[in-house]
């Protein structure tokens, strides 16, 4: 590989890993989001059954 | 809108984002022959692209801040601080993928005497602040006001960098090839690449946009639905 075709690949490199990045940051986003819906799911199911009884 | 077409149009985004971005990368590698004079000028379909997309991204971003300050609806916020970020995430690309240009070109990282990298910095910098002016206030329509005319003094800021590549009179940066008065200064087939580039690079940030706006109207939703049921 030459000097320049280092160069560019590390450019196309560092975009992609950027992106993967970000990709992982909002896998982490959802698995929140999705914790926080079964938690408030939990809740409402409690509630219904304080008031059922 | 449904989230559910929320979803179909980031799907359809990120599908075309990738078939372009794929065929751009494969056209500047394969199909246009080497740069006389500079062998990493495959760099420039990406950089370009992606500085002009963080350019588009802290406009749009403006346009949804002053369509909450013009319309005084919640929804602009949420909207204008979504491209916000994808512009702070192109623009940390614009950077490095310059720097690294930069390096085997110049044989520098940066070069403070250059007033459009130094103006771009500038402009990141303004909008990496806009994050800290956001968690700073409480949540409500007085953060997203204050939010908005932030966003709006920014914009100034994407002309003066743009007008910087015209008005240096440093020669290191390259002049405006793609946005000269003359029309673009490359041949037909470096156009045609740029263009399917900078498609794809404006596909991926709908895309993430898409995405990312999605993510937080759950959040928001969410928070709202916890504190009605605590």
């Amino acid at each position: 590989m030459t000097r320049a075709e280092t160069f560019v690949t590390a450019a196309y490199l560092v975009f992609l890993a950027v992106v993967l990045l970000y990709v992982v940051i909002y896998a982490f986003k959802l698995t929140r989001l999705e914790r926080e819906v079964t938690e408030l799911a939990e809740l409402a199911r409690e509630r219904k059954q304080r008031r059922a009884a | 809108m449904s989230t559910s077409l929320l979803n179909n149009r980031a799907f359809v985004l990120a599908s075309a984002a990738a078939s372009l971005l794929l065929a751009g990368l494969g056209l500047a590698l394969l199909w246009i022959p080497e740069v006389e004079g500079d062998p990493a000028f495959p760099i420039f379909y990406l950089h370009v692209p992606v500085a002009l997309t963080a350019y588009a991204c802290f406009g749009w971003g403006a346009w949804k801040a002053l369509r909450l300050l013009w319309l005084d609806e919640n929804r602009y916020d949420l909207e204008s601080y979504t491209a916000i970020h994808m512009g702070v995430i192109f623009g940390i690309l614009t950077l490095v993928t310059g720097s690294i240009w930069a390096k085997f070109t110049w044989g520098q990282w940066w070069v403070w005497s250059s007033r459009q990298l130094v103006l771009f910095l500038v402009l990141f910098l303004f909008y990496a602040a806009y994050f800290m002016l956001r968690y700073s206030t409480d949540p409500g329509p007085r953060r997203a006001r204050m939010s908005a005319v932030y966003a709006l003094f920014g914009v100034v800021l994407i002309p003066v960098s743009f007008l910087a590549i015209r008005l240096a009179e440093d020669v290191i940066h390259p002049g405006p090839i793609v946005t000269s008065r003359e029309g673009p200064q490359m041949t037909g087939d470096l156009f045609f690449v740029f263009c399917v580039s900078f498609a794809g690079m404006l596909a991926l940030a709908a895309a993430l946009y898409t995405n990312e706006l999605t993510g937080k109207r759950l959040d928001s939703s969410l928070r709202e639905l916890r504190e009605s049921l605590e």
